[in-house]
């Protein structure tokens, strides 16, 4: 019976991955030639949306309408984030607005993956948060306990539901996933059906896989280019070069050049202090004055 | 202060008082099984309205994912732990007085579990598919997650429920066995045959029927503590700020108790007067748990400021933000309305007088009750309200009526459990009282023959 599978399992897996807390995401533990992580340049970011719209549709995100979103109840795996600049005199509309890109950051150690009763979200060999559709139960406790606050609840049955994908963008929806139906929780995958097939690919032209193989979907919608995403660990990706020439390691909660005084470098992680070693670096602007 | 219970009253005359509790009520009782039906059918209506068109209904959003439910959940667990310690604490600690009131206290226990089990599943995404959260034998090999705390609350509830039920029955045996001699007829004559498992109060049947007793309140107690800590644990495991608290499992359990004793007072006002059993819950009785309510909160507010304290002390500036917000933001009518009810009110035990007037200690009781769910609420709601993450703010969410309507009918579905046992089983332990009352006058013997002996030695001098 299963039960005993359970604990011949547990002895395999403890053989395999003893424990040996080291404080930080253990990469001998768990050896893997993919690290998928992102970086993001606000400087190149013009807050256009392009990226957002993307996602919608690459992933068959539903379009709620102006009423559900306005009670938060929008599905935009990829949000661009507004903020402005304030002064003595309360917000400063006529500096313009600063654009921040926010989607899953796919943490390293993922504030969302232990709290889930089921199990259905889970950290993938290529270091992703996945989710697993099927098995949600919607306790919603791993949204309650991400602080980005970047997963989305399916709050009605959208798929049943009129103007989710007005026509014609029903004939548009991708084939290559799912749509979800209510009472599932769902987030940014960086585009698993992309990465699939890119490391499938790869696979069978015996090669390791390379940056030209694969592009998220924001990241190609991007007209300034202000989106990177590779593999972490070919030093030869241009996302590792940026994280590289950023100084910005994916396995410390405090960056050391952070520590040095007069650093220049623009790199850092969002709220990387409490320590879920997220993947997706931001580089800060450097403009004083918008446009 | 009104009589006590008598100490010569006989014991054919416990039986007939008890028993005729079970036959008629006052017409109270039949106004309130109504009353509750009808607030318990609002609740069904909205849930069969949430369960078909999706949780959006209960207008919560992309910070606010939990509401109403979870505080609410956290309520009805919380009531359900002065059950154990009226039955099971103060049992080992042979305090006489609880004797005629412990039947209903744990049978609410049972009820308010029960009632928080309802709120799991209304707070479910997917209700249909709940029972991937237990560990039950697949043919995938599939698992629950054993490392989420929710996970453990799945396994310390129902352990508890199972438990307290357990106790609850037990306790009944020799009592559902008066019922069996002295009802002849109807289907209550072989509900209780069946229930009263061939007692016939043999010297041994007492003797086994006290170790199994002793047996499962001793069991029963650490699971108590345990169950409201792993409750606490949802919150103080995540990482949030405000939950994210070392003293929260020692917080919610005296926050358990104090609701719960709160709930008893109530129950009991009720129950007296519903039942016609003024001459066993009498006012002496009220006054000791009135008291023990007092000591309670006390406790519940000094933990409560070393919450605040370790908040305010501990530089962590986004944890503070938030206790500023719950003091100062859009929660702040509830959250000072909790500090009243919870820390104020509960003064008003301390006046002598009144705690023996029934008005006053209902109106009181009622209050406390209020400010414990409003306590549930403030530790769920402002975290979502302002989180870590500045953009998803969210100040302004109200929940919906639909929610409003689930918690509210959730009053009617435990009232509905609780007056149909109350009318079933009765609610007085008859051979509990009949202890109480003969170690009562063995006391009083005992004192007048000291008065005697006194004289005696009075009149010899």
């Amino acid at each position: 019976m299963s039960v005993s599978n359970l604990l011949e399992n547990w002895s395999e897996f403890r053989h395999t991955h003893p424990v040996d807390d080291k404080g930080y995401p253990d990469w001998e533990a768990y050896p893997s030639d993919i690290k998928w992580a992102m970086a993001i340049d606000l400087d190149a970011c013009t807050g256009c949306n392009a990226c957002s719209v993307a996602c919608y549709a690459e992933n068959n995100l539903p379009v709620v309408g102006k009423e559900k979103y306005s009670h938060g109840q929008a599905m935009h795996w990829m949000r661009i984030e507004r903020y402005w600049d304030e002064n003595d005199s309360g917000f400063q509309a006529d500096q313009g607005a600063r654009f921040l890109p926010m989607m899953c950051q796919q943490c390293e150690a993922a504030p969302c993956e232990t709290v889930c009763p089921v199990g259905a979200t889970n950290h993938t060999e290529d270091g992703l948060n996945s989710q697993i559709y099927n098995r949600c139960i919607g306790s919603r406790y791993c949204s309650a306990n991400c602080p980005y606050k970047v997963r989305y609840f399916n709050w009605y049955n959208y798929p049943e539901q009129e103007n989710a994908w007005p026509a014609p963008l029903n004939q548009q929806l991708n084939p290559d996933l799912t749509v979800r139906t209510k009472g599932v929780m769902e987030k940014c995958t960086f585009c698993k059906q992309r990465t699939y097939t890119a490391r499938n690919n790869a696979k069978t032209e015996g090669r390791p896989v390379q940056d030209s193989d694969v592009q998220t979907a924001c990241q190609e919608a991007c007209p300034t280019g202000a989106i990177t995403f590779g593999n972490l660990h070919n030093p030869e990706s241009q996302v590792a070069k940026q994280w590289q020439s950023q100084q910005v390691d994916l396995i410390k909660d405090v960056q050391e050049k952070d520590e040095k005084e007069g650093n220049r470098l623009r790199g850092y992680r969002i709220l990387e202090e409490l320590r879920p070693y997220p993947s997706v670096m931001y580089l800060e602007r450097v403009r004083e004055s918008a446009v | 202060m009104g009589k006590d219970i008598r100490e010569d009253i006989a014991w054919a005359q416990i039986n007939k008082d008890v028993l005729k509790s079970l036959e008629s009520p006052r017409k109270l009782y039949w106004v309130i099984i109504v009353i509750a039906l009808l607030v318990f059918s609002v609740g069904i209506g909205c849930e069969v309205y949430q369960y078909n068109t999706g949780m959006g209904v209960a207008n919560m959003d992309n910070p606010h994912v939990w509401g109403l439910y979870i505080a609410s959940f956290i309520f009805w667990i919380g009531m359900s732990h002065s059950g154990t310690l009226l039955s099971a604490i103060l049992h080992l600690m042979h305090a006489d007085w609880r004797k005629p009131i412990y039947r209903f206290a744990e049978a609410m226990t049972t009820f308010s579990l029960l009632t928080a089990g309802l709120f799991v599943a209304v707070h479910l995404g997917r209700l249909w598919q709940v029972y991937y959260a237990l560990p039950y034998p697949s043919e995938r090999w599939v698992w629950p997650n054993f490392q989420s705390p929710l996970l453990w609350d799945a396994m310390a509830i129902f352990t508890y429920l199972s438990s307290s039920i357990l106790f609850l029955y037990i306790g009944s045996i020799p009592d559902l066995a008066i019922c069996r001699d002295n009802i002849h007829q109807g289907w209550r004559k072989k509900l209780y045959t069946l229930l009263a498992l061939g007692w016939e109060g043999t010297d041994r049947q007492w003797r086994n029927f006290r170790v199994t007793y002793l047996t499962i309140a001793c069991f029963l107690i650490p699971l108590a503590v345990s169950v409201h800590s792993i409750v606490a644990s949802d919150f103080a495991m995540s990482q949030q700020p405000g939950w994210h608290v070392t003293s929260f499992p020692p917080y919610f359990v005296a926050g358990a108790l104090y609701s719960g004793c709160a709930a008893i007072i109530t129950l009991f006002i009720i129950l007296r007067y519903v039942f016609r059993v003024e001459e066993y819950m009498t006012l002496p009785i009220l006054k000791k748990t009135v008291r023990l309510t007092f000591a309670i909160a006390m406790v519940w507010t000094y933990l409560n400021c070393i919450e605040f304290a370790s908040v305010w002390y501990s530089h962590d500036q986004v944890a503070k933000d938030v206790l500023i917000q719950k003091a100062t933001g859009p929660y702040a009518p509830f959250w000072w309305a909790m500090i009243f009810c919870g820390s104020v009110v509960p003064f008003a035990m301390m006046v002598k007088k009144w705690q023996t007037n029934i008005p006053v200690m209902f109106a009181v009781s009622l209050l406390l009750n209020l400010g414990m769910w409003l306590e549930r609420w403030m530790i769920v709601a402002p975290t979502f309200a302002h989180g870590y993450y500045p953009w998803t703010w969210d100040h302004d969410q109200w929940p919906s009526l639909i929610q409003w309507g689930i918690v509210f009918g959730s009053f009617g579905w435990f009232t509905l459990l609780f007056m149909v046992f109350c009318k079933i089983v009765p609610s007085v332990s008859m051979y509990e009282v009949k202890e109480m009352v003969y170690h009562r006058s063995l006391a009083k013997k005992k004192e007048e023959q000291a008065v005697k002996e006194e004289l005696a030695v009075k009149g010899a001098n």
